[in-house]
């Protein structure tokens, strides 16, 4: 890639990081809080997607 | 017992217009998605080169975060979204091009495809009939998206393909977590417009595709 290119890139994805921190301070201050049992939830079918992605690499291998 | 019958008629009132969000988005969804496909085979037909990707999703950044956020509630908020979606269809087809000049990139890009879909599927299927609260993650999934976001400014220089595929592994995950948090959100009245509720979706399936694309190119050893 270009120079000229990536320094576009990068200013496009640090303006998206100013954008994520904004974000992240509005969850953190108003979004509710997890409780007993919601992480739990969360990682369930995150572990299942984890395993089709394995199972999808092996595939193409 | 009068207030009994309104807590019902007013319970009633929100699921009703609850499943009309749902529907709206998910039938917008399909539409963008369609329209996407449609802009990527007219790339894939122009054999666009590979920057284009690049200035698709930056002009898609751009109306995203300034436009779309403005105009979601009027009827030009349909048409900015299939503009956003379009544009990033076309971007994306100047990848599948690169792809599919590959000796295995045609079954690379069928897997990615098949996989986005199951996942896609999956989480929805999981965060609707579980009907369980998953906005708790906003914080978390912005501090991830941040730090991507940090690690990938440091690899367009760096170039390292390990780090790319440790990116996008995170990048699957967190929007996983993404389809998690907005279809739950869609569900308990956070979000009750349609039009920011399909581009969330799109976006988080859009981005499962690259990153599974690319995790699939390069474990493929294309």
């Amino acid at each position: 890639m270009d120079l000229f290119l990536k320094i576009i890139a990068a200013a496009a994805m640090g303006m998206m990081v100013f954008y994520a921190w904004r974000a992240y301070q509005h969850w953190q201050e108003q979004g509710p809080k997890a409780r007993k049992g919601d992480w739990q939830a969360v990682l369930l079918p995150l572990t299942l997607v984890v395993g089709l992605v394995v199972l999808l690499i092996a595939m193409v291998r | 017992m009068p207030n009994t019958d309104y807590t019902i008629a007013h319970g009633s009132a929100r699921a009703v217009a609850t499943n009309k969000v749902l529907k709206n988005t998910y039938m917008l969804l399909s539409a963008t998605l369609v329209f996407s496909a449609l802009m990527a085979g007219l790339s894939i037909m122009l054999a666009v080169p590979s920057w284009v990707y690049l200035v698709s999703v930056i002009g898609a950044m751009v109306l995203g975060i300034f436009v779309l956020p403005r105009t979601a509630n009027a009827s030009t908020g349909i048409g900015m979204i299939f503009l956003i979606t379009g544009l990033l269809g076309f971007g994306l087809g100047a990848i599948l091009t690169t792809y599919l000049a590959l000796p295995k990139g045609p079954q690379i890009i069928g897997t990615a495809f098949a996989g986005t879909g199951l996942i896609f599927l999956g989480l929805s299927g999981y965060a609707l009939t579980s009907k369980r609260d998953f906005s708790f993650m906003g914080g978390f999934l912005f501090a991830g998206i941040m730090v991507v976001f940090i690690v990938g400014i440091a690899n367009l220089f760096l170039a390292l393909p390990a780090l790319s595929l440790a990116i996008s592994g995170a990048i699957i995950l967190l929007m996983s977590g993404f389809i998690l948090f907005d279809t739950s959100r869609i569900i308990n009245g956070g979000e009750t417009n349609y039009i920011m509720a399909t581009y969330g979706l799109y976006l988080s399936i859009f981005n499962i595709f690259i990153s599974l694309l690319q995790i699939l190119g390069i474990m493929g050893d294309e």
